[in-house]
């Protein structure tokens, strides 16, 4: 053994700086190089992809609309204290308050406050449009604001709207949030929403139970065909790959509408059972416009997806295994289990992440075949964006879906182990 | 050639020579006129008849596509005889599914299952056939101990060298007590040295427990050192079923004498046969007598096969009746143990020449002409192909 073997300290390149340091700084060209390399990706996903989301996402907490549109009325609320039955504010703040409004209904923004507060409690909206600029004109200034805020609406002395107005004018605020789980937020604390409006919490929990059946429904018709895609001579596989693929190439929409045509009570699929004479005439199943509706429907368009990642696995694990497996004494099905499926557990895990999450989002064919009680959380995000404008809601929904994603993620990863997964 | 390894077997009883004890026919495995097609157009395996002794080592050698593997596999039942039978132990096979046959199986890539120990690989065929857990346990750390891999029952194969794997494959095709094991080419992938390491091991088991072993390989060395008697395939057929020296010393077609060990070919053609000598007059002109194998006819076009130690330089050490010849030297090779040199003799300018090393050879130049000779019985007049 050479005398430098000996030397505890560290080791030194031909130059004389330390190895590790001079390997550092090999390693960081080569790194700099990879990112240079995947840059234009990188900020194209920034610029188009994160940045939005995130700040789609932080509509959900935001609350800036309170106290920028009536900054004063906010401040001279401060003060104030809200009793059950008790007093509405005193006139300092309505003063604040007929100064805010003079300015908010002058820039028209007074309406979108009343948007905004109608979440939190109904009637806020007409409210504020009811208190307009002509309104507000015709004020006496030498007399008392609050009786002539109640001439415009008796509403303005009722404690209820000054507390909603106090509590949401932080900036931020929880209301979104508290709203999609069907909570709300009343003088006495947080409590829930009435069962009638009670939907989010219902939603949420169709959406997972509904993902999960998909899941699986696309595991028990995918799994034979990918064992079969992967047993087959290659030329045959890939015909019949095509096929699988066949989906991809035909429109959603198109494929969605097969699938009223074929579901419905007077379709083909009724038709055929009731005159095998499995299902009576007068007693056609419900297979649309329903939850069955969507589990079909989704299933059909997510197979591929789950099949894919499958035969790329199994067509990796070589036939030697269950022969071997069979030359040991295993029949056919112990082979299986014992050999085979463990091997194949990675395209699972692949194939159900792929379509649990591709699923939870799914929102176009629940809308067109799920009815009522076959729409997903997705639908209801839509709607806010799209309809009802409350973005923040949708936000909300939308932040609650990803975590739930993620935490599942987590669970799978704590169950599975996320290297298991493997896509080909 | 319908019957190559009755026919060898009915030559051999003539001659009365080879005989050894290994053939004795009891039959334990047999292949009977059996075929097989994979897609109705050619055939893979054409006529295959064969009878292994019990306890017997016995080499399935050929080039890479003769089939091999497909009789391997239709004995291990992974794949159907077109036409014909197998028999185990006196009974038919072809309609017992492959679990229910107990053979054991070396694969060449090992197929150990990945997500088991090598623990819970060994104690798999045990676990099948319903085994409890202290005997299974017993069982398998003896089988693990026989191959030397006590201490790694509780790794991962994938955590094992090459070597390493093909040992624990072979304690799990014996673990169960199975009677045959099967191997193709376990030790294809192996390094040369581990090789021929793990052939004596094999060998060594083979004998130590008494069982039959089929073995699949393409490496003719291997074949040699390890069988009982070897099967040279070629397209389909078996070319030659014998004990290794016979397969060396006695090729009884050209394949098998091309196939087997270096070998120097002369063409010919037939003048005339007397007995156990058959007049050549080769293309070049020369006339020579060589051991006719599997030529009858005179006027019949022959191939000469000659192995290179069998030819001297040195005329004082052949016999009376031997056949000198010209031959031109054209390169001359130090080996160390041997000299290797090439010569051109008859217009075949590959004709290789194997001398020992004795210390009082001089060495030959290129150019040099010299007379070389054989003894009439090592010149083996073969088919022409
Ligand atoms: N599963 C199969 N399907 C079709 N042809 C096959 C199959 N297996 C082997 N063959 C063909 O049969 C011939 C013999 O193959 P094989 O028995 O594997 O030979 P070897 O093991 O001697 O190399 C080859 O020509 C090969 O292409
Ligand atoms: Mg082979």
């Amino acid at each position: 053994m050479s005398s430098t073997d000996m030397d505890t300290g560290p080791v030194l390149a031909a130059d004389g700086t330390p190895l590790k340091k001079s390997l550092a700084r090999a390693l960081r060209r080569q790194k700099m190089r990879a990112l240079m390399l995947i840059a234009p990706l990188l900020l194209f996903i920034l610029i188009t992809f994160l940045i939005p989301i995130g700040q789609m996402l932080l509509r959900s907490v935001d609350n800036e609309i309170v106290s920028a549109t009536i900054p004063r009325t906010v401040q001279a609320l401060e003060d104030w204290e809200f009793v059950e039955g008790g007093a509405p504010p005193g006139e300092a703040v309505f003063e604040q308050l007929y100064e805010d409004m003079l300015i908010a209904t002058e820039q028209k923004i007074h309406t979108r406050l009343g948007s905004r507060l109608n979440y939190e409690m109904s009637g806020m909206s007409s409210l504020f449009r009811k208190t307009n600029e002509r309104r507000l004109g015709r004020f006496d200034l030498e007399e008392p604001l609050a009786p002539q805020f109640a001439d415009i609406d008796e509403d303005w002395l009722d404690p209820e709207v000054w507390f909603t107005i106090q509590s949401n004018s932080d900036t931020v605020t929880a209301g979104y949030f508290l709203a999609a789980v069907d909570l709300q937020r009343t003088p006495d604390g947080i409590e829930s929403v009435p069962d009638f409006s009670a939907i989010y919490v219902k939603l949420f929990v169709r959406t997972i139970i509904l993902s999960v059946t998909i899941t699986f429904t696309c595991l028990i018709l995918g799994y034979p065909i990918a064992w079969l895609l992967s047993n087959l001579p290659a030329k045959s596989a890939n015909l019949l790959l095509i096929l699988v693929l066949l989906p991809f190439w035909t429109s959603l929409l198109v494929r969605t509408s097969a699938w009223k045509v074929l579901l419905q009570q007077q379709g083909v699929i009724n038709d055929i059972l009731v005159w095998i004479g499995l299902v009576a005439d007068d007693n056609r199943l419900a297979l649309i416009n329903n939850a069955t509706g969507t589990v079909i429907a989704m299933t059909h368009i997510l197979l591929p997806f789950m099949i894919l990642p499958l035969y790329s696995v199994m067509k990796t694990i070589p036939p030697s295994y269950v022969r071997a497996a069979k030359s040991l004494g295993a029949t056919d099905w112990t082979a299986f289990w014992r050999v085979y499926f463990p091997q194949s557990v990675p395209g699972i895990g692949a194939g159900a992440i792929l379509v649990f999450i591709l699923a939870i989002g799914y929102y176009i064919t629940p809308e067109l075949v799920g009815g009522t009680d076959g729409t997903f959380i997705s639908n209801r995000i839509y709607y806010h964006i799209s309809s009802s404008l409350n973005w923040g809601l949708a936000a909300a929904l939308a932040t609650i879906l990803l975590a739930l994603v993620m935490v599942l993620y987590w669970i799978y990863d704590r169950m599975v182990g996320i290297d298991n997964v493997k896509l080909g | 050639m319908t019957d190559c390894a009755v026919a060898h077997m009915n030559e051999r009883d003539k001659r009365g020579r080879y005989l050894s004890d290994m053939t004795a026919n009891d039959g334990f495995v047999t292949f009977d006129r059996v075929q097989k097609s994979y897609d109705g157009e050619n055939l893979v395996v054409k006529d295959l008849n064969l009878s292994i002794g019990k306890g017997e080592f016995l080499t399935m050698l050929g080039p890479s596509g003769s089939g091999k593997t497909t009789c391997l596999m239709m004995l291990a039942g992974f794949e159907s005889a077109t036409h014909g039978e197998i028999k185990l132990d006196g009974v038919s096979i072809n309609n017992i599914p492959p679990h229910k046959r107990g053979i054991g199986m070396v694969f060449q890539n090992y197929a150990l299952f990945p997500h088991m120990t090598v623990a819970e690989n060994l104690a798999f065929p045990l676990e099948v056939r319903k085994m409890g857990k202290d005997e299974r346990e017993a069982k398998v750390k003896r089988a693990l101990d026989m191959v030397q891999m006590g201490a790694f029952g509780g790794r991962r194969p994938a955590q094992l060298s090459g070597g390493q794997q093909q040992r624990i494959a072979l304690a799990r095709a014996l673990v169960f007590d199975a009677e045959l094991v099967l191997m193709d080419e376990p030790l294809g992938a192996l390094d040369k040295q581990l090789r021929e390491h793990m052939q004596f091991e094999i060998k060594h088991l083979h004998e130590q427990l008494g069982i039959t072993v089929v073995y699949v390989t393409h490496d003719q060395g291997e074949a040699l050192t390890m069988s009982d008697r070897v099967a040279v395939f070629n397209d389909g057929r078996i070319q030659q079923l014998a004990p290794p020296e016979d397969l060396y010393e006695r090729p009884e077609n050209s394949f098998v004498a091309q196939f087997i060990g270096e070998n120097n070919t002369l063409g010919g053609r037939i003048e005339k046969i007397e007995g156990d000598v058959a007049e050549v007059r080769l293309h070049s002109g020369e006339l020579i007598s060589a051991f006719p194998v599997n030529v009858t006819q005179p006027g019949e076009e022959t191939t000469i096969s000659i192995r290179p130690e069998r030819v001297e330089i040195d005329h004082t050490r052949l016999p009376a009746d031997a056949h000198l010849i010209d031959a031109e030297v054209l390169e001359w090779i130090y080996m160390g143990d041997i000299f290797r040199t090439r010569l051109r003799v008859a217009g075949n300018d590959q004709f290789v020449i194997k001398s020992r090393n004795s210390g009082d050879q001089r060495k030959l130049k290129p150019g040099e002409k010299i007379k070389i000779g054989w003894a009439p019985m090592d010149a083996r007049a073969l088919d022409a192909s």
